[in-house]
């Protein structure tokens, strides 16, 4: 049986929130998937894949925030993807609203370091997100995120 | 050796200061740190403030075990590995960062045996006395629960 390939823009922050996106790439490696990250050495953890580096930015930096908002939605509309999914932070907030500005289906994954409540940029992604993630069950909710399983 | 790891983002000199005082007082053990671009210098213990990717993953691979800040990169890479960590949570009242995620981290993957925690730097002493010894429960394999990659399969294919 023929599969359609999607184009899925697989986007995260660094340090946890890269290393928990990895984990997911069973999930995609049958799609055509382009990482969105923000460190360039990052790039052999994924290589062949194609892969395009951003600014980082927190609440602390909001020029850095600006020019990230800028690539990010700049990325998004070139390369016009299925899915948008992303484990955060900031670079996945604003693809997912890209993303849904272009039709895309969009999924945040709150990072498992989130255990007590959901992140910032998590809870901000709430309007944005098709599918909107905790990896603990005790703050899952209905009409509230859903709980799907952990990344470990 | 022993690994010493801040993670990619801010400094955490309560960790490097409290650990650098440890290797004066033990010159027969060695370690080294990754520091990121904090203001306090080690001078018992080599160290680096960056490290690409690469890097990180082979001193993580180098390494008999790993003393960090309770990041979840960082945490979940060493499991991979199944090696010995001991973790001290940042704290946001310290401006280490802006919530006090990582106190919950810690605590949770203290409570399933898989991090050795320091709740406070004065701890770190006895527990790197512990960490010589002691195993996490278990290792992590490299890929999410099998639950959580079939949700996301399904979005990806539109059901």
């Amino acid at each position: 049986m023929k599969r359609s390939v999607n184009r899925v823009l697989a986007v995260s922050s660094g340090g946890g929130h890269w290393v928990e996106l990895l984990r997911l790439r069973p999930a995609f490696e049958q799609q055509e998937t382009i990482y969105v990250t923000v460190n360039e050495t990052y790039q052999c953890d994924v290589a062949p894949s194609r892969f395009i580096v951003v600014r980082d930015a927190t609440s602390w930096t909001p020029w850095a925030m600006l020019v990230l908002g800028l690539q990010m939605f700049s990325a998004v509309i070139r390369i016009r993807p299925s899915v948008v999914i992303t484990t955060g932070a900031a670079p996945g907030l604003f693809g997912l609203v890209a993303g849904k500005l272009i039709g895309a289906r969009t999924v945040w994954l709150d990072s498992i370091a989130n255990v007590d409540e959901l992140s910032r940029s998590g809870r901000l992604a709430r309007r944005f997100a098709d599918v909107w993630l905790t990896q603990w069950q005790h703050l899952a909710s209905v009409g509230g995120p859903e709980y799907a399983g952990k990344v470990l | 050796m022993i690994f010493v790891t801040v993670g990619h983002q801010t400094p955490f000199d309560r960790l490097i200061e409290t650990l650098d005082e440890w290797a004066a007082r033990h010159s027969d053990q060695q370690l080294f740190a990754q520091i990121g671009d904090g203001e306090y210098q080690p001078v018992s213990m080599p160290y680096t403030r960056w490290l690409g990717a690469a890097d990180f993953e082979r001193k993580l691979r180098e390494c008999e075990g790993v003393i960090a800040h309770a990041g979840t990169g960082t945490i979940i890479q060493v499991l991979e590995l199944g090696k010995p960590l001991l973790v001290l949570p940042r704290q946001a009242a310290l401006g280490e960062t802006r919530n006090d995620h990582q106190v919950g981290t810690a605590e949770h993957f203290a409570n399933e045996s898989l991090v050795l925690r320091a709740r406070t730097e004065h701890e770190l002493p006895e527990m790197i006395d512990k960490l010589r010894t002691w195993k996490p429960a278990r290792r992590a394999s490299s890929i999410a629960e099998p639950q959580l990659l079939a949700r996301i399969s399904s979005v990806i294919a539109g059901r």
